[in-house]
Order: structure tokens, then C-alpha cells, then sequence
């Protein structure tokens, strides 16, 4: 470095520009107008004795609504394990080179897209009639497993699988379009490495994928919490929606109890909100040019090290 | 040196439908040998690149690597398809370096280079990781470890593309345009790393428009076109003297 001629190159020193921040009057005006109209109607609300809010008060925490809304949870919980799981079988399945595993997904999307929700689920609570006993074993040879089903009490079971069912399909078409908008040089770059099929999917396609699967999925997961309401088909009663109607009709009170599952429901769909919030971030990684600020603490820590290290030569 | 080529194509050709895309190429690469393939677009050098490591299948003719038949098995004097298996395990000792990289976005540089050594070779993380970061310091991107490619340059990405391919310890290299996709002030670090492997003795198959880079680098020079070897020997007599009018042509466009 000394031995240089040229003098080297100094930072001309600028002085930080100190701007006069745009303003945005018409924000301010608009939320105030939005503010007050808010105010009016919670104000309306809040004074309206039609909506009974010294019940709503009552039962908001009762033990009833509590487990039946952790029953909810647990059944939009096991219905979209079920219908993530068989979503990306039968989306791989879709995509797969082999025509038999094709057209099977085909068949299912076809039946289970085509059909009414509310039909399954009426459908499963029907099967212990359709299928009263179950055997396991070799068909028309010998069977070594009997299951009489109409003893068990399945309602809980029929109603995760029925929703789960329907789920796949929808979760099926979503993950196939994750998967197809991975870039084909990426299953090339893998193949070349001498990567299998299956290995490309799981380590290079599909978590490239997530970025685009993961916001539909929210949605699903978000409408499967209120579409357990219909589960009264199967019919299972202990869900939230079933059981703030029967509270209500015995009270003759249906307002109040609305607003109470509608409650439950809020907040269960925040917290959900908030897991798609770090899930997506968390899939998002590598896929912006921007630094996240860990990065560019530890760049400006570097730069600053080198300048200092110059400095001290 | 030895009598066995790292490449041996006859006759190889390549349909897609009734698009003939390759129509009989017929070369030798040996051992630690550096070709380079020129031409125009359209002409199957990439194509031809591909079938080496079997991303497309060959439609008649043989091509060997490393003396073992790409693609098929030959038993009873008839050719059988590969189980994906043991296609897989062939691709295994041939790195590839694509025109856009193709670097796995989720994954840190780093990541990158070591992936396929775990999972393909099963080789044990710690070792893999040290063996890596001495391949990233080959390439110069050593304190890029931790940098997921959207963030590098492409010159950048390329190296550590490069790097990713060298970790599988490939005894042939395939490049694939590799510095085509890039702004001229990033060509030379990458065409750097690629000198520096031939000097180390990497076998390489270079398809490319950097003729400095062919000249000064390569030991056989292809020209290419319309699906066939049109003229081939030491780079210096094809740029220097080219012997059919279709190389002239070509070359008075791109020199």
C-alpha cells in the first residue's frame, strides 16, 4: 500500500440531508373520519339492548363454549393434517410421470371437488349404516380382523376425516401450483447433482414451493375453523357453532351467542394469523436481494473493522 | 496417456419429435483434456452437453463416459432403459454448471455446496462442510458462505455454482454457456476459476463464445452447427485457419 505514488482516494465528506418529510394531510383527515363512524357505531352497539350484552358478558367464558371451542381447534387441526398430507400425495401424484398414480388424483379431485361439503360429511356419518362391519384380510379368502363401527362413537373421528377428505382436494390443486412455479432449472440443477426424484421434491421443489403454497394454506386453514360448523351433519354437536346454538336456543337468546362464538372465532383466526405471519418468513428466506438486518448489522460491523484496520496501518 | 477416453460419442443423435437436433456427433475427450464447443445457436452444442450426463436421452448412436454406456444398459445385445436409480448414479461423477446458475435460493452458499454430498453421497456433515469451505475459498467467495444467492452477484453465483459441482469430486466438468447470462466485467472471474481447473487437470467439456477463453485454455476446439461437427482440432488452427466456409462465416462474426 505504501509503496503507491497516488495519494489515495479520500471519502468526500457531504453533509447528511435533513429534508422537510411529505406531508400527508388527507391520511389524517380520512382517519379521522373513519375513527369517529367506528366510535358511532360501537356506541350504538354498546347502548342497544337488543344485544343483550349482559349475557354476551355471562358467556363468554363458560366452560361449554371453552372445550367446545378447543374442540373446533382440534378438528380444524387433525381435518387439514389430513388434507396437507393427502393434498401433496395427491398433487405429486398429479405431476408424477406414471399415468396410473395421474389419473387416481384425477378421479379424487373430480369426486371430492364436485361434491358438496355438507354431502360428505352427511355421507360420513352414514358409513357405519352403509358399512356396519369391518373385516381386514384377503377378500373372499380369509379375513382375520373384524370391526363392528357402530359401536364405536365416531362422530369425532368421521367429521376430521370427512372435512380432511374434502380438504385434499382443495389443498391438492394448491401445492401443485407451488410445485409447478419452481423454476425447471432448479429439478435440472438437482438432477444433475445426481439428486433422485424423490430428493428433489423434498429438499429442492417443495420448500421453494412453500413460499407460494403457504398464503392459500392460511386461507384454508382459517376457513376450515368455520367451516367446522357444518360438522353438525355428521352429526357432532360439541363444536363451537353447534354448541352457542343450543345455549341460545334454550336461552331464546340467538344474538349474544353469535357474538360469543364470533369472538372465539376472532381470536383463534388472530393467533393462526400470527403462525402464518413466522411461517412465512420463515420460507421467504433467500428470495429477496434486501438484507435482513442481522445482515447488515454484521456488513456494517465489517465494513467499520476494515476501516478501522486501514486506518491503524 | 491412457487409452481410454473420459468421452466417447458415435454418432450420437437427438430427436425431439421430428425435430432432429443432433445428427451424428462424433468426438474424443481424454483424460484431463479441456474441449471447447463453438457455434451458433440452434446448433445442439447444449444439447449435446446434456446428453453427457443423460438430462436428455440419446436417440442412436453411443456415447461413453469414462468408458460406461450413457443412459442404457447393454445386455443380451439389446439396449435397456436405466432404472432412475442407477441413472442418478451415473450423473453422480459429472458436474454440470448451467448458463443461469441455478443455484438453489434457499439455501445459503454454503448450503448449496454441500447439499448433494450429504444427501447423494451420504458423506458426513462435518467433513463435507470442511471440504466446502475450502472449495469456496478456491473460488474466492470464502467469506460469502453464509450468503444466499440472491444477494451475490452473478459472477458470484456462478463461482459458487462451480463450487457446488466440484464438491461432488466429478471426474468430468460440463459448462453450459457459464458466462453467458453475465455483464462483461463479471466474465473474467469466473473464466479465472474455470482456468485455474483446467490447470488443476479437470477433464471439461466448455461450451462457450468466450473464444480468448478457447484459445488460450483449450486443448480440441468444436465448431458446431446445424446438429453436427463441422470442423474440430486445436483451437489455434480453427480460429487461425478455418477450413469450411460455415466456420469462417461464423467466426469472422464473432472475432
Amino acid at each position: 500500500m505504501t509503496s503507491v505514488k497516488k495519494p489515495p482516494v479520500e471519502p468526500a465528506q457531504a453533509e447528511a440531508i435533513a429534508a422537510v418529510p411529505l406531508r400527508h394531510p388527507w391520511r389524517w383527515i380520512g382517519a379521522a373520519i373513519v375513527l369517529l363512524l367506528a366510535g358511532l357505531f360501537v356506541y350504538g352497539a354498546a347502548t342497544n339492548g337488543n344485544y343483550h350484552w349482559d349475557t354476551y358478558r355471562a358467556y363468554l367464558f363458560d366452560r361449554r363454549i371453552s372445550t367446545a371451542a378447543w374442540n373446533t381447534l382440534q378438528l380444524t387441526f387433525w381435518a387439514m393434517v389430513i388434507g396437507v398430507t393427502l393434498g401433496v400425495v395427491l398433487a405429486v401424484m398429479r405431476l408424477s410421470p406414471n399415468p396410473v398414480l395421474r389419473s387416481a388424483a384425477w378421479m379424487y379431485l373430480w369426486i371430492f371437488r364436485g361434491t358438496p361439503v355438507y354431502v360428505q360429511l352427511v355421507f360420513w356419518g352414514l358409513f357405519t349404516s352403509l358399512y356396519p362391519h369391518l373385516a381386514f384380510g384377503i377378500p373372499f379368502v380369509h379375513q382375520f380382523a373384524h370391526l363392528n363401527i357402530q359401536t364405536l362413537n365416531a362422530a369425532f373421528f368421521f367429521a376430521s376425516l370427512g372435512l380432511g377428505l374434502n380438504e385434499a382436494a382443495y389443498m391438492a390443486e394448491i401445492v401443485r401450483a407451488g410445485i409447478t412455479s419452481v423454476p425447471e432449472g432448479q429439478t435440472e440443477a438437482a438432477t444433475a447433482l445426481g439428486m433422485s426424484w424423490s430428493l428433489t421434491m423434498r429438499r429442492i421443489v417443495l420448500p421453494q414451493a412453500m413460499r407460494v403454497i403457504i398464503p392459500p394454506t392460511g386461507n384454508e386453514v382459517i376457513s376450515m375453523l368455520k367451516t367446522t360448523s357444518l360438522v353438525v351433519a355428521v352429526p357432532y354437536t360439541l363444536d363451537l357453532y353447534t354448541t352457542q346454538r343450543e345455549i341460545a336456543g334454550v336461552l331464546y337468546r340467538p344474538v349474544p351467542l353469535l357474538l360469543v362464538a364470533s369472538t372465539w372465532y376472532l381470536a383463534i383466526t388472530s393467533i393462526l394469523m400470527i403462525g402464518q405471519h413466522y411461517l412465512e418468513r420463515y420460507f421467504a428466506r433467500g428470495s429477496s436481494r434486501h438484507l435482513t438486518a442481522r445482515q447488515l448489522r454484521e456488513l456494517a460491523k465489517a465494513q467499520a473493522q476494515a476501516q478501522g484496520g486501514a486506518g491503524a496501518r | 496417456m491412457t487409452d481410454k477416453p473420459m468421452v466417447s460419442a458415435q454418432a450420437v443423435c437427438k430427436n425431439f419429435g421430428a425435430l432432429e437436433v443432433l445428427k451424428g456427433v462424433t468426438l474424443e475427450v481424454q483424460p484431463r483434456e479441456v474441449l471447447c464447443m463453438v457455434g451458433p445457436s440452434g446448433s445442439g452444442k447444449s444439447t449435446f452437453l446434456r446428453c453427457i450426463n443423460h438430462l436428455e436421452q440419446v436417440n442412436a448412436g453411443r456415447l461413453y463416459v469414462d468408458g460406461v454406456l450413457v443412459g442404457y444398459a447393454e445386455r443380451g445385445g439389446k439396449l435397456h432403459e436405466l432404472q432412475p436409480r442407477e441413472a442418478a448414479k451415473q450423473r453422480r461423477d459429472i458436474g454440470m454448471v448451467f448458463q443461469h446458475f441455478n443455484l438453489f435460493p434457499h439455501m445459503t452458499a454454503l448450503e448449496n455446496v454441500i447439499e448433494a454430498p450429504i444427501r447423494v453421497k451420504k458423506r458426513h456433515k462435518d467433513e463435507v462442510v470442511e471440504s466446502a469451505r475450502k472449495l469456496l475459498d478456491r473460488v474466492g467467495l470464502a467469506d460469502k458462505e453464509k450468503t444466499y444467492p440472491a444477494q451475490l452477484s452473478g459472477g458470484q453465483q456462478q463461482r459458487v455454482a462451480i463450487a457446488r459441482a466440484l464438491a461432488m469430486d466429478p471426474k468430468l466438468m460440463l459448462f453450459d454457456e457459464p458466462t453467458s447470462a453475465l455483464d462483461p466485467e463479471l466474465v473474467g472471474e469466473v473464466l479465472d476459476v474455470m482456468r485455474q481447473l483446467a490447470f488443476d487437470g479437470m477433464t471439461m467439456i466448455v461450451v462457450t463464445h468466450e473464444m480468448g477463453f478457447a484459445r488460450e485454455v483449450a486443448d480440441q476446439m468444436v465448431f458446431m452447427d446445424g446438429g453436427l461437427v463441422v470442423e474440430s482440432g486445436p483451437p489455434r488452427e480453427v480460429l487461425a485457419n478455418p477450413q469450411r466456409e460455415r466456420t469462417k462465416a461464423f467466426l469472422s462474426k464473432v472475432l
